[in-house]
């Protein structure tokens, strides 16, 4: 019926520029254009003192394979790899548990989820910091315990970096997880249990091959930021734990190789749309569960 | 024995195997709220520096509302104002952008519809440094207006989203009911649709708000050499050390975010109950026309 309404009136089309015109124009003018700029500067020299020059060449993905950059590229991977996982194990038991809850307490464990991240995210990762100080709680309970002698250090580790990506990201992988869990019919399970399958074959066999979509969801929603991120390496690593992030960044920054650091963006693009690429393979990518 | 023990034990165990997920839910809902609960702590340390813990104190609160710290407030007003002007643009264009995405079919919709994706999918690093190049090569001074630009960027598809999730058929049989009735389009949209999405309209203001104030990357990387927003400021002073005042602050908003959060749910219910109420109304108006057709017949 949309449809009809929107193209019967081809006469007028003033409320029709009115409405989808600010956002088509803003999202070509600030998405669109910087998006196929950055990747063309990828392929320019970079300036004598800092910025671009306009002659074309592969510089800057020359220098992205140098050891030291594909170091920290395959590591950058490796530890969203680790987070999206984790996410995954500890988010998809507690998305399961909370969709087999009747709607009103499920609704109101979900606004509880959402409440501590509403709260500024800086200073909840500064919290991490510490809880994890050498003088802090964990290491005054593991000393006082007599599990260990000397206090351990956490603080500016890959490890405590870590636990701040993951208790970071976990929501964005629940609410996706939730959401598809919740939608499965009681019927399609209830006939799982009618034909003997018992409450494990059930979630193997009908339960999560039914939520791939939110599952996918959740990968691309944990481990595309993940990767992306400087600020949790900055604010739990202390500048010592380098990651993409940060390499572009300083590109931008102090060291002024601009196309290096759009060669290390689109990387990051060409991943993210291999990522979509995958999921759209599963599921339609428009009907992605994002909020 | 009897069936009684039999149902007892049964009971028992369901219980039992109630215990470990207990336990794991507990646990992943105490990793989201120790640090929250550890900022809020903190504000009360009696330390220069938050490092770690040196006994309690209340003096940083009258220290805060003593306006002593100028960067601190001048971050958070710099911050307010950002996050207002990037709530209300995107606000503005999201819901004229969801209804219009959702009910015309025109040219080049669905490479829209595409590029609202990709500021919610791809790594805000990226969207941060594109618009950053396209600003320096124009010559755009960076400050207030380029960070506004970049957080409408990521709040816009998101407040498209929202609404385009409130907008059902019911929408679309009350408008053509107010044009059925002699009201113009203008007249439909401002009386008639956009009440009817009032709640995502809410919402969408709610999340544009709270993901503009929180943000880091965009607002860092396209302040260039002005005032920075509260986020760039703790970014930067955390190389130094976290000073207790700024726990404080952030205590305070987490207050104010709860307070307005509790508004927000009491204005949504009146909202629901209001249109529950319209709709018995109609109701009880169909059924009264119907008796009186009846009766006539």
């Amino acid at each position: 019926m949309s449809v009809v309404t929107g193209r019967a009136k081809k006469g007028n089309r003033l409320p029709m520029l009115a409405q989808a015109g600010p956002v088509s124009l803003w999202m070509i003018v600030f998405v669109t254009l910087p998006m196929l700029f950055i990747i063309f500067i990828s392929f320019m020299s970079r300036g004598t003192f800092g910025g671009v020059e306009y002659t074309p060449s592969m510089e800057s993905y020359e220098t992205m394979m140098e050891i030291t950059y594909f170091h920290v590229i395959t590591k950058s991977i490796g530890v969203a790899a680790e987070t999206t996982i984790a996410c995954l194990l500890v988010g998809y038991p507690f998305a399961y548990y909370i969709a087999r809850k009747p709607a009103d307490v499920a609704s109101r464990l979900i606004t509880l989820l959402m409440i501590p991240f509403w709260t500024n995210s800086l200073m909840r990762l500064n919290a991490w910091m510490l809880i994890f100080q050498t003088n802090g709680p964990v290491n005054n309970f593991l000393v006082n315990v007599n599990l260990i002698e000397k206090p351990i250090t956490f603080i500016f580790t890959d490890g405590l970096v870590l636990l701040g990506l993951i208790t970071n990201y976990l929501p964005f992988a629940v609410l996706p997880m939730y959401s598809s869990i919740e939608k499965l019919e009681k019927p399609v399970l209830e006939a799982s249990a009618d034909l003997g399958a018992n409450p494990r074959q059930t979630l193997l066999k009908v339960t999560l091959p039914l939520t791939i979509p939110g599952i996918f969801s959740a990968i691309i929603l944990t481990f595309i930021p993940a990767l992306g991120t400087y600020v949790i390496t900055d604010m739990l690593g202390g500048g010592k734990v380098l990651y993409i992030g940060n390499i572009i960044k300083n590109q931008f920054g102090t060291i002024r190789n601009w196309p290096l650091g759009a060669a290390l963006s689109v990387l990051l693009l060409a991943i993210t749309a291999l990522m979509l690429f995958l999921y759209s393979r599963f599921a339609k990518v428009e009907d992605m569960e994002v909020v | 024995m009897s069936r009684e023990g039999k149902v007892n034990r049964r009971l028992q165990r369901q219980r039992l195997r109630k215990i470990p997920w207990t336990v794991f839910m507990t646990l992943v809902y105490a990793s989201f709220y120790i640090p929250v609960m550890v900022m809020i702590l903190f504000s009360f340390n009696d330390a220069k520096r938050n490092y770690s813990w040196m006994g309690f104190t209340t003096h940083w609160y009258p220290k805060l509302f003593s306006f002593g710290n100028h960067d601190l407030w001048e971050a958070l007003v710099y911050s307010l104002i950002i996050a207002v002007l990037a709530t209300v643009i995107s606000v503005v264009i999201g819901v004229l952008g969801g209804i219009g995405l959702k009910k015309y079919e025109f040219h080049g919709k669905k490479f829209i519809n595409m590029m609202l994706f990709i500021p919610i999918v791809v790594p805000e690093i990226v969207m941060a440094v594109s618009m950053l190049i396209i600003f320096m090569v124009i010559g755009v001074k960076l400050g207030l207006a380029t960070i506004v630009i970049g957080h409408c960027t990521f709040c816009i598809p998101y407040a498209v989203i929202v609404i385009k999730g409130r907008i059902t058929g019911d929408n679309e049989t009350l408008q053509e009911a107010s044009m059925d009735l002699g009201a113009t389009k203008l007249q439909t949209f401002i009386k008639v649709t956009i009440p009817s999405i009032m709640p995502g309209i809410m919402s969408a203001a709610f999340l544009s708000f709270t993901l503009s104030i929180d943000d880091v990357i965009i607002s860092n990387m396209l302040a260039g050499a002005s005032q920075s927003t509260l986020p760039v400021l703790i970014l930067s002073v955390n190389r130094t050390g976290i000073t207790p005042d700024i726990n404080a602050l952030t205590t305070v908003m987490v207050i104010v975010m709860l307070f307005g959060m509790a508004i927000m749910n009491v204005l949504q219910r009146i909202h629901k109950k209001r249109e529950a109420a319209s709709l018995a109304e109609s109701d009880e108006r169909i059924r009264a026309a119907r008796l009186a057709a009846e009766e006539y017949n």
